[in-house]
């Protein structure tokens, strides 16, 4: 192949396909009929479990073989077996981090030429050619633990396209992204779909994002089939309320907002003159008070210390320079600085949620997890019980109540998150990235709950860049 | 963390256009030690250690010791770094010969006799000869290494020694999850003062946090070869090899000096009477 010829687009047919990972019971997708057409451009949407990711993966030909799981009726992307067509269709996948594979942008382009077989030449030319394509300027050996999660979406994106695909699969890679990542990798695919011409086919829960680049909508059925399949317009005014309660972000469909009492009670938390960072401060002189019946809000880009401010703000990393002080209201018989309390004042005073539900989760089942904070107080067991009872109703928990954190799915791993911060009734509750990639169900449920928190006369610090969440929930904010 | 780099991106547009270049550009820095195959250095470390390893005497340390500390300021490694990244084998070096000086194997004259310890004219001779052992083998070795880049020891391993595509491959891209679980124990370490669970019990929780790890592990492991497979990887084409890994003079030249150390330390301990042959 020679520099400007791109793959023809592939062609993909789907004839009563279905697939069951070995592990489940139930299939992932069943009795599938679709076409689509070299060129297209076809948004997939679906219920959560209705098996998009299943079909992306399927057609780029890393779904496995007998081993991983059964499989029904026929896929083909021009004509063939996806697994014997590698390299016809190039997936990107959600997660920024997990798809970096070399230490060098050059290298991590050229990954896929070299595992194709290109000679080394065309390689380094496909590799130019497709960092320019996704408009990511910077040298060759420049580390890829360096760029922003918009950057590292457009690695992987060129990644795929050095590859020179027929079948671009986007598979939700958007949904980690602050709101200036995700236009830097929507105008990225755009700009490649109007040189290559290949077929596109795009995951994802924000529908905004993508209609005006997709010429086809599609819905998966989670009981099989498909349940809609046209034009954007046509589809989503057929299927755009069912859509919206199945957690798609549809617009037009808004997810219900709390309504919000707003009474500020006494100050509780002060941060002065405060500069936060790991080792070396990132942010200077912050200025924050946070007083009860409250939520404030810290935006900014990716990277620019909100999580580090929270952290600090939270008691769990000590200020660079500056202080946080407690006011008598939330310190009672402890100190005035919270990052001299003892891991268990902190329990009633400061919760924290971590973006990440797993990096909080301590036991084998959801009720111990929910036990954990009200033991570390030593309180009575008929008071754990009672409580842990409380929330496993009020969070929609009590059916897991034996299951093991870890197995539960997003949504529900967020719900119990920040049930175990709740157990110990803190006064302020610090959030990390609440909202992070959500569906609009569990971003409805969660905020409906912070909300409730909030007019209970708690206080909550919640970093975010989600827009309407903020609108939704905050009195205040500090843009870093 | 990269907005400043956006925008120093877009005040120069002229850079999009660049010039063909065929083979990745070299890096900006450096020394031409630093572009010496890293396989070449590794068959360098393991030569001169399997040569001092034969035999335990004074003589062939020191001798190995002064011609490496001869070499080490023309392997371009800046002193600041040196200093740093050698100060482990520095600090064991002392605390093996000290180990030694007490309990080692007396013979001759007995100095000083406590308990199990004993301090005499032969734990004194094994004790120096183990500490500049130490130093002999290690000092080399962190100092070929500083200059190594992990993708180009893994082109070396994979086009050189021919060593399987997969598992080099494999073991290089695995080697990037390594920063990302540091970054996933701090966290865990901050959610356990978060959870009221972080008082007492340090050691006890270690059990705990290295499980959260190993699931997180799991999952950021299966994600990154279902990455890796949709860009080809295991397919059954031919691999080719994107960066060229070359092994020239520089690289034999670097292996033979390695074992040219290791030989005239022999050399100087078989002459001096002081070869002690390590086995029998």
């Amino acid at each position: 192949m020679t520099e400007g010829s791109p793959a023809s687009p592939a062609r993909v047919s789907a004839s009563g396909w279905g697939w069951r990972h070995a592990s489940r019971e139930r299939w992932a997708v069943r009795d599938l009929d679709l076409t689509i057409e070299p060129g297209e451009r076809v948004l997939l949407l679906g219920a959560s479990g209705a098996g998009k990711s299943t079909l992306l993966q399927a057609l780029a030909g890393v779904l496995g073989g007998d081993e991983e799981g059964e499989s029904s009726g026929g896929l083909l992307v021009d004509g063939a077996a996806p697994t014997r067509t590698r390299g016809r269709a190039g997936l990107v996948l959600q997660d920024p981090d997990s798809q970096v594979i070399l230490a060098k942008v050059g290298d991590d382009v050229a990954f896929g030429c070299e595992n194709l077989g290109v000679p080394r030449e065309e390689t380094w030319r496909r590799v130019r050619e497709a960092l320019d394509a996704v408009g990511l300027d910077v040298a060759l050996d420049r580390s890829t633990a360096a760029l922003s999660g918009g950057q590292k979406q457009r690695l992987a994106l060129a990644g795929v396209l050095a590859m020179r695909p027929g079948l671009l699969l986007l598979d939700e890679p958007t949904a980690n992204l602050d709101p200036a990542g995700v236009i830097e990798v929507r105008s990225a695919v755009e700009r490649v779909l109007e040189r290559t011409g290949a077929t596109l086919v795009v995951v994802e829960h924000r529908v905004d994002v993508w209609l005006p680049l997709v010429d086809r909508v599609v819905v998966l059925s989670p009981e099989g089939g498909l349940l809609a399949d046209g034009a954007p317009d046509a589809v989503l005014r057929a299927q755009g309320r069912s859509l919206a309660e199945a957690g798609v972000w549809v617009p037009g469909f808004p997810p219900p907002l709390p309504a919000r009492r707003r009474a500020p009670g006494a100050g509780l938390l002060a941060a002065r003159e405060l500069s936060v960072g790991r080792d070396t401060a990132i942010r200077e002189g912050i200025e924050l008070t946070v007083a009860a019946g409250t939520a404030t809000a810290i935006t900014g880009p990716n990277g620019s210390g909100k999580t580090t401010l929270g952290f600090t703000f939270a008691g769990l990393l000590p200020p660079i320079a500056g202080e946080v002080e407690a006011t008598g209201e939330l310190r009672g018989a402890a100190g005035v600085h919270p990052i001299r309390w003892k891991s268990r004042e902190l329990l009633t005073r400061i919760g924290t949620v971590f973006q990440e539900p797993e990096h909080q989760f301590l036991t084998a089942t959801v009720r111990d997890e929910l036990a954990v904070g009200p033991r570390a107080l030593k309180l009575p067991a008929a008071e754990i019980a009672a409580r842990v009872d409380e929330l496993l109703q009020r969070l929609r928990l009590d059916m897991l109540a034996a299951a093991n954190p870890f197995t539960l799915s997003g949504g529900e791993k967020r719900r119990l998150s920040v049930a175990t911060v709740l157990a110990t009734r803190p006064r302020i509750l610090v959030l990390d990235e609440p909202t992070f990639g959500q569906d609009s169900r569990t971003w409805a449920e969660q905020v409906a709950i912070l909300a409730e928190l909030v007019d209970d006369g708690g206080a909550i610090v919640a970093s975010s860049h989600d827009r309407l969440f903020v609108e939704a929930l905050a009195d205040g904010e500090v843009r870093l | 963390m990269s907005v400043g780099d956006e925008g120093s991106r877009q005040a120069r547009p002229e850079k999009v256009a660049r010039p063909e270049k065929v083979a990745r550009p070299e890096k900006s820095a450096t020394h031409p030690f630093d572009r010496v195959n890293p396989v070449s250095k590794l068959g360098a470390a393991l030569l001169l250690a399997a040569c001092l390893v034969l035999t335990i005497d004074w003589v062939s340390a020191s001798t190995a010791l002064v011609l490496e500390l001869m070499a080490i300021p023309f392997l371009g490694v800046r002193p600041r770094e040196f200093w740093l990244r050698t100060l482990p084998v520095w600090i064991a070096a002392p605390f093996t010969g000290l180990t030694i000086l007490l309990y080692g194997q007396a013979a001759g004259n007995v100095y000083w006799e406590w308990f199990a310890i004993r301090i005499s004219d032969g734990s004194i001779d094994l004790a120096t000869a183990t500490a500049v052992r130490v130093l002999a083998i290690g000092l080399p070795a962190v100092v070929l290494f500083i200059t190594v880049d992990p993708t180009d020891l893994a082109d070396g391993l994979a086009q050189v020694w021919h060593l399987p595509a997969r598992f080099v491959v494999g073991a290089l891209a695995a080697l990037r999850l390594v920063g990302l679980f540091l970054d996933d124990w701090k966290y865990l370490e901050l959610a356990r003062r978060a959870r009221g669970v972080g008082d007492t019990g340090r050691m006890r929780r270690i059990p705990g946090q290295v499980f959260a790890l190993l699931v997180l592990a799991i999952r950021r492991g299966s994600k990154l070869a279902t990455a890796m497979e949709a860009r080809g990887f295991g397919g059954p084409t031919q691999r080719t090899w994107a960066r060229d890994s070359r092994f020239g003079w520089r690289e034999w030249a670097v292996l033979i000096a390695g074992l040219m150390v290791g030989m005239i330390a022999i050399a100087a301990a078989v002459l001096t009477g002081h070869w002690n042959f390590i086995v029998g």
